[in-house]
């Protein structure tokens, strides 16, 4: 355990950052442009994923586990938001033979 | 005896309840001994009380008591109990309230007797009793108030008994609302005493206040608040509008409440307050101002009345003005003898009119009745004694109590004695032209009206004969000294007064100067008699009909000098244009503006923004991220 947290300690925090805001910022962007459902749920997967590993990161540098505890949280959280979401899709696309997010406008006001 | 006092007021009280519920079942026969039978009881209750305190008084003693039935309202220093007082004075006023209480109610059995309403009418008239009983049992201002309103309410409900008559119904309304005026005086008064004296009650009051300063201006207030309650009640300048229009209710009431009882409510009131306005020379004066001018005006428009209850009611008002010239002279036992007479004579002379009323077939028009004299012989008998007693001719009751507050307002000053002597002329005037309107010369009614005509059943004509015999006698009751009597009455009630006049001193004149002013009134008296017969029963005048022109002083006076008009544009338009103002912009505009302003601002944004709502998913996930951008671009510049 100590020689994991002293290899993440080995990369500097910077460039966690920057690594973990450039996976959320093609996260953003794929939810943005992608139109097809199942592409904007994996880019929110890397949004999450990206947030975890710098939850990762800054526990270890600080030295304090709950920031891990919190990241087995969100993995737990979105595994079952994936759940719901896929069933959604499934059903989505059962009625309308489409998985283009452009056809789910009938909650138009 | 004085333990079964609360006996008095309870018993009309049931004689309501029994038939107030049974009024669709109880036959009217029934009804009608119900009645009467428990105002008898009390009255016979009342003799009772009245004696012990008669041999009390004549053994010197004050005869005073505070009778507690329990205490009611208890909330810190405010404790207010009902509990009754029975002294000279309210054992006086109880002998009047239900002894001619009494006799009404037996005359209402004959002249009500064809009306639908029967039994509602007397349940009405015993609620009436109750509360009067109340008012002038109680012995703390609080019970006073109460009865004080609820005779206000009986009042309101049997003026406007006839209520499908629209006319009534509105009478009935202006005289609540003229009296609600007064009430609120009344209502600042009681509670300015309890800030004075922390208690209600008259025992715990007077005694404080006899030790306060001559012209005090606490006092100043709290008589000023009543005075103006006592206008309402009793009909003074400037709420006595009410009163003339009260006649719209059936004959006996204008008898029994608006002449003989109710409307003294306000001189009782003074009278039991007599030490309080004794130390406000200030309102004392107030007082006799006011009553004078009523006196007079109330007198000058009476004598071009041509309604019989009309002159009768501005008579009463008259009348009432002179009681409080009495109480502003400081003459309370004149006054209150004047109460008593008044009660004697008017009670009679409404009751006769009511007995002319039934025998002309509900016409009330003077111009449509005379001679009389010849079908109504008992009425026209009774009410000639009447007529003599309120004109002042000796040696009927009117003449004594009027000359006692005549007397004194002498004594005070000769301004208000001339002007009062200038009423006592139109009050003779209008009093023998009403009756010889109605019972002398030809008859003028119609052909119908005239076959119709008969003298009223026993269950009328024996109170008419009671009171007469009452209103001739009445005045012996306190007979001057001038004229070698005892001023019986005013010793009877002497402890009742005794601190007013113990700062005061009493009025005294020289018998000479009082036979003079006799002499002088009892023979204006008569000569304004001869005027009217003259005018009436030699020339045969007849009052012209209402399309003809009048003009001048006539005029004014039989337009009622436009005091209702007067009230209308200045008061009752004003107001009007108020509430129609407020109605229009600012609860249709601005309240209302308000409420449906919000709603349809909501619904028009909704319709606006409602097109942000494409449906299109992308766009909503495309604002959420600029909104979180924004924010945290917030955190970051502001954090």
């Amino acid at each position: 355990m100590e020689t994991i947290v002293q290899e993440i300690q080995g990369v500097p925090l910077n460039h966690y950052i920057l690594f973990c805001s450039l996976i959320f910022t093609i996260g953003v962007i794929g939810v943005l442009i992608r139109r097809n459902v199942i592409i904007i749920m994996m880019s929110i997967e890397l949004m999450l994923n990206s947030v975890n590993l710098l939850l990762t990161a800054f526990s270890a540098h600080s030295g304090d586990p709950s920031g891990q505890v919190f990241v087995f949280f969100i993995m737990a959280l979105a595994a079952a938001e994936v759940a719901v979401g896929l069933a959604i899709i499934v059903m989505v696309y059962r009625n309308t033979r489409s998985v283009d997010i452009n056809a789910l406008n009938r909650l138009r006001g | 005896m004085i333990d079964l006092i609360w006996l008095i007021p309870l018993l009309p009280l049931i004689g309501f309840l029994v038939n107030g519920l049974g009024r669709n079942v109880l036959p009217k026969s029934l009804v009608g001994v119900v009645g009467c039978g428990v105002v008898l009881i009390s009255f016979l209750l009342s003799c009772g009380v009245f004696s012990t305190i008669y041999t009390l008084r004549q053994a010197g003693e004050s005869a005073t008591f505070t009778q507690p039935v329990f205490d009611w309202i208890g909330a810190g220093s405010a404790q207010v109990s009902l509990s009754f007082l029975v002294d000279p004075l309210s054992a006086a006023m109880l002998l009047i309230v239900t002894g001619i209480g009494f006799l009404i109610h037996v005359y209402s059995i004959g002249y009500m007797q064809h009306d639908a309403g029967f039994a509602k009418f007397f349940a009405y008239l015993n609620l009436f009793i109750f509360f009067m009983l109340l008012l002038v049992l109680g012995s703390n201002y609080i019970v006073m108030f109460i009865g004080w309103e609820g005779v206000g309410l009986c009042s309101y409900l049997l003026i406007g008994f006839w209520f499908k008559n629209s006319s009534y119904a509105s009478a009935a309304k202006k005289a609540f609302v003229m009296n609600r005026i007064g009430d609120l005086g009344f209502l600042i008064a009681v509670f300015a005493i309890f800030a004075t004296f922390g208690t209600f009650e008259f025992a715990g009051i007077f005694p404080q206040a006899a030790n306060m300063t001559m012209g005090d201006t606490t006092l100043l207030l709290i008589t000023l608040l009543l005075f103006v309650a006592a206008t309402g009640k009793s009909a003074q300048i400037p709420l006595f509008t009410w009163l003339p229009d009260a006649m719209a209710g059936p004959t006996p009431v204008s008898a029994l409440i608006h002449a003989a009882t109710m409307v003294t409510a306000g001189i009782y009131m003074i009278a039991r307050s007599n030490i309080l306005f004794t130390l406000s020379p200030i309102t004392l004066q107030i007082v006799a101002a006011i009553g004078i001018c009523t006196a007079l005006l109330a007198a000058a428009i009476a004598v071009t009345q041509n309604d019989i209850k009309k002159v009768l009611a501005y008579s009463t008002v008259s009348q009432l003005g002179y009681m409080f010239l009495g109480l502003g002279v400081g003459a309370f036992t004149g006054a209150f003898f004047h109460v008593i007479t008044h009660a004697f004579f008017k009670a009679l002379l409404f009751l006769g009119a009511g007995s002319v009323i039934h025998a002309m077939s509900d016409e009330q028009d003077m111009r449509n009745m005379g001679g009389l004299k010849k079908h109504l012989p008992v009425t026209y008998l009774t009410m000639l004694i009447g007529t003599v007693a309120i004109a002042g001719i000796p040696p009927l009751s009117g003449f004594f109590s009027k000359d006692e507050i005549l007397a004194h307002a002498f004594a005070h000053s000769k301004v208000l004695w001339v002007l009062g002597f200038m009423g006592a002329l139109f009050t003779a005037f209008y009093m023998f032209r009403m009756l010889f309107l109605t019972f002398f010369g030809q008859f003028r009614g119609t052909s119908a009206q005239a076959s119709h005509l008969h003298e009223s059943p026993p269950t009328m004509t024996v109170p008419l004969v009671v009171l007469a015999v009452l209103a001739a006698l009445g005045g012996f009751l306190n007979v001057p000294a001038a004229l070698g009597g005892q001023h019986a009455l005013a010793n009877f009630l002497a402890p009742v007064f005794a601190e007013s006049v113990e700062k005061v001193g009493e009025a005294h004149l020289e018998h000479s100067t009082e036979y003079v002013l006799m002499g002088i009134s009892a023979l204006a008296a008569i000569v304004m008699a001869v005027v009217a017969y003259r005018q009436y029963v030699s020339k045969a005048v007849v009052p012209v009909a209402d399309d003809v022109p009048r003009s001048g002083l006539s005029r004014l006076s039989y337009r009622k000098f436009y005091v209702d008009e007067l009230y209308d544009t200045l008061i009752v338009r004003p107001l009007n244009a108020l509430s129609v103002f407020f109605y229009r912009k600012v609860d249709r505009g601005g309240i209302d503006g308000v409420v449906n302003g919000l709603g349809s601002a909501t619904g028009k944004s909704g319709k606006g923004i409602r097109l942000l709502q494409s449906g299109n998913v992308g766009f909503y996930i495309f604002m959420m991220v600029i909104a979180v951008v924004a924010l945290l671009a917030y955190g970051v510049f502001n954090g």
